[in-house]
């Protein structure tokens, strides 16, 4: 069982990306799991997603306490909210920011990813939302989940709520930090 | 795990897409957190005319209630969904609509109780209202608290009584994972189109009193009926989920009222209900591995509680741990306390009340395996598990 | 009396000890110079950061600044502002 665990702030699509990960697996062929852990309900308070995926129906409802990859949407909270707790060695972190991993989590040893996807995502869509962007570096770096499987959960997920140009904008940004994301 | 019938959505959205497939007539509702996802989506589907169901958003709880029992009171189905404080504040309406008997399936997106306030899950919500008449089904999963749904429906109508459906509020949900939602024409086949008896529903045309007055030398038979068709609705919930079985393919625990799983050779038998189910269940696997004889008892219908069957799977356990997400206050977990009244002179075993998961602490497999491990000790005193 | 493992009471909370400037994308950056010192952008800001420094500018004009621990960012004062004085920057972290 592969598990994942994205950090954010409230209202920066964090429980958003979680479902959009365990469905872009879903669709191509695994038994995924993803569920929110909401702190306080308001804007800008640190949420915790979680994302669990297998080749079987996941049973375990427990939260992760030790993630094979951590999602840092918001920088600040490295510093705030402790994100990097539980990490094992091979645990492959990605954090939005476009500074040197060392600058962001000084002191942390393990394999970190800086991806500028606030840039990708202010660029195409033209608001600070990162989910999507985020997504496609995922998919890049971590191998689990494939770009048309990813592109297929942002129509299905924010098909219901959004009209097709934003979904567009949304695939897009998707596409474009996929590409640009270097592992 | 490719399976093409099934889809990866939230549980709330699982919920809410089944209620419509049921043909509801009227939904009346307040939302709550975590109810707040199923009856969004209802009234989506209501506002962009996908469904045709009256949909009647009401100004509290209590009047939520109130909506549905005068609607069921017309002999149509209905639907309502809430929790906590919300539950709290139907209550008084809760018990009415069990005593007129009206079939009216409600979902509790189970969630702590004030004080101190929580918004998350825990089960003391519903236990709370176990002595009220009203069904009350678990589902461990979201494929369980949908199939439960549907089945709920024809237990409620046949048995003319209302149904609780329970889903650990956020942990079910708020989840999304793989489930095969039943379609509307599929479901035809089980749950018939609801007809009333004859004379018992209220109609312009036929005008009849509903709640009327029961003078001491009624009252109390008519409790006892309640209770007595309470009880014998084990056997049809039993019926039902073998004829679900067969028109959906799909099992409800062994037989509708409670999952044995690995029962057979256990020495120590956990005890528990919902979603915490799932993560049991891995433990057990786990702890297989390493030589421990360990099994679970699901239990899927609190009330009715199936005395009889329950005590007959547990017959070999040599220990059990009962595990709630709620507590009678100066007793036990309340489903201990179910247990011991049901294991009276019948069972040897030891039987150990743990309290798991109070607003919303998460229950980790490491806090399972402690429960394990301290069962076997002599003390036998009520032991919250935080950690 | 009884008293209590967990006191239920609790200190009133103040968003004052919560910095939300910590969310913000976009910061405003304000050229003192430009500034006429109309308070249009203290009306307009959503989060009341935006204040009157005290200070003269070489045309004798009092400048407003804002308080970065709080602001969110948001882009009001630019849009609102008469003289266009304030410019909205990249402010990733």
């Amino acid at each position: 069982m592969i598990e994942i665990r994205i950090h954010g702030r409230g209202g920066q699509g964090n429980v958003t990306l979680a479902e959009l990960i365990a469905m872009a697996a879903f669709y191509d062929g695994e038994a995924a799991q993803a569920f929110p852990s909401f702190g306080v309900e308001r804007k800008g308070a640190p949420v915790k997603a979680f994302v669990k995926i297998d080749n079987k129906f996941i049973r375990s409802r427990e939260q992760i306490y030790q993630p094979d990859f951590i999602i840092i949407q918001d920088p600040s909270l490295v510093q705030a909210a402790n994100p990097l707790e539980g990490a094992k060695k091979e645990t492959i972190v990605l954090i939005n920011s476009n500074k040197l991993a060392s600058e962001v989590c000084p002191g942390y040893t393990g394999k970190v990813y800086c991806v500028p996807v606030l840039k990708i995502a202010l660029e195409i869509i033209g608001k600070p939302i990162i989910n999507t962007a985020m997504l496609g570096a995922f998919a890049q770096i971590s191998d689990l989940i494939k770009i048309e499987s990813a592109a297929k959960a942002i129509k299905d997920n924010l098909g219901e709520k959004y009209d097709q140009k934003i979904i567009d904008k949304n695939i897009k940004a998707l596409k474009k930090s996929y590409k640009v994301t270097e592992k | 795990m490719k399976n093409n019938k099934k889809q990866i959505v939230e549980g709330s959205h699982a919920v809410a897409e089944v209620i419509k497939n049921c043909q509801v007539d009227v939904i009346s509702a307040y939302p709550i957190t975590p109810q707040t996802h199923i009856v969004e989506d209802l009234e989506r589907m209501k506002a962009e005319g996908k469904a045709d169901f009256e949909y009647i958003r009401a100004d509290s709880e209590f009047a939520a209630a109130s909506i549905v029992l005068g609607a069921s009171a017309t002999g149509v189905r209905t639907y309502t969904a809430t929790c906590s404080q919300g539950l709290l504040l139907m209550t008084e309406v809760l018990f009415c609509i069990a005593g007129l008997r009206l079939p009216i399936v409600l979902t509790c997106a189970n969630r702590a109780v004030s004080a101190p306030i929580s918004i998350w899950n825990d089960q003391q919500d519903a236990v709370t209202l176990r002595d009220s008449g009203w069904l009350q089904l678990y589902g461990e999963t979201n494929q369980e608290v949908v199939d439960l749904h549907i089945l709920a429906y024809k237990l409620a109508e046949s048995m003319m009584l209302p149904v609780m459906v329970n889903m650990d509020g956020f942990v079910l949900t708020h989840t999304y994972e793989p489930i095969e939602i039943s379609k509307e024409s599929v479901i035809k086949k089980y749950l018939p189109k609801y007809k009333p008896p004859q004379n018992t529903i209220l109609d312009v045309n036929n005008p009849r009193s509903l709640g009327d007055f029961a003078a001491p030398d009624v009252y109390m038979e008519i409790r006892q009926e309640l209770h007595e068709d309470v009880l014998s609705s084990k056997k049809q919930i039993t019926k039902l989920a073998q004829e679900l079985k067969k028109i959906f393919g799909r099992s409800i625990g062994d037989n509708g009222l409670f999952e044995s799983y690995k029962l057979n050779d256990a020495d120590i038998v956990l005890v528990a209900m919902g979603s915490v189910c799932g993560t049991i269940k891995e433990v057990i696997d786990n702890q297989r591995g390493k030589g421990q004889k360990v099994g679970l008892l699901k239990v899927i219908s609190l009330r009715p509680f199936p005395d009889e069957e329950i005590v007959e799977a547990l017959k070999k356990a040599k220990y059990i741990a009962v595990l709630d997400k709620s507590i009678s206050m100066g007793s036990e977990g309340v489903l201990a306390i179910d247990l011991k009244r049901a294991a009276y002179t019948k069972l040897k075993a030891k039987i150990q009340s743990f309290i798991i998961g109070l607003g919303g602490r998460d229950v980790t497999e490491k806090m399972i395996i402690k429960i394990i491990n301290s069962v076997k000790k002599q003390d036998n005193k009520i032991q919250f598990i935080g950690e | 009396m009884k008293k209590l493992k967990y006191n239920l009471t609790v200190k009133p909370g103040t968003t004052t000890q919560y910095k939300t400037g910590g969310w913000r994308t976009y910061k405003p950056v304000v050229d003192h110079e430009a500034c006429i010192g109309c308070g249009m952008c203290s009306k307009v800001c959503p989060e009341g950061v935006c204040f009157s420094t005290g200070q003269k500018n070489s045309k004798g004009r009092v400048f407003y600044d804002r308080d970065l621990d709080y602001c969110k960012g948001c882009g009001l004062c630019a849009k609102h502002c008469p003289v266009k004085c304030i410019k909205m920057v990249e402010d990733y972290k």
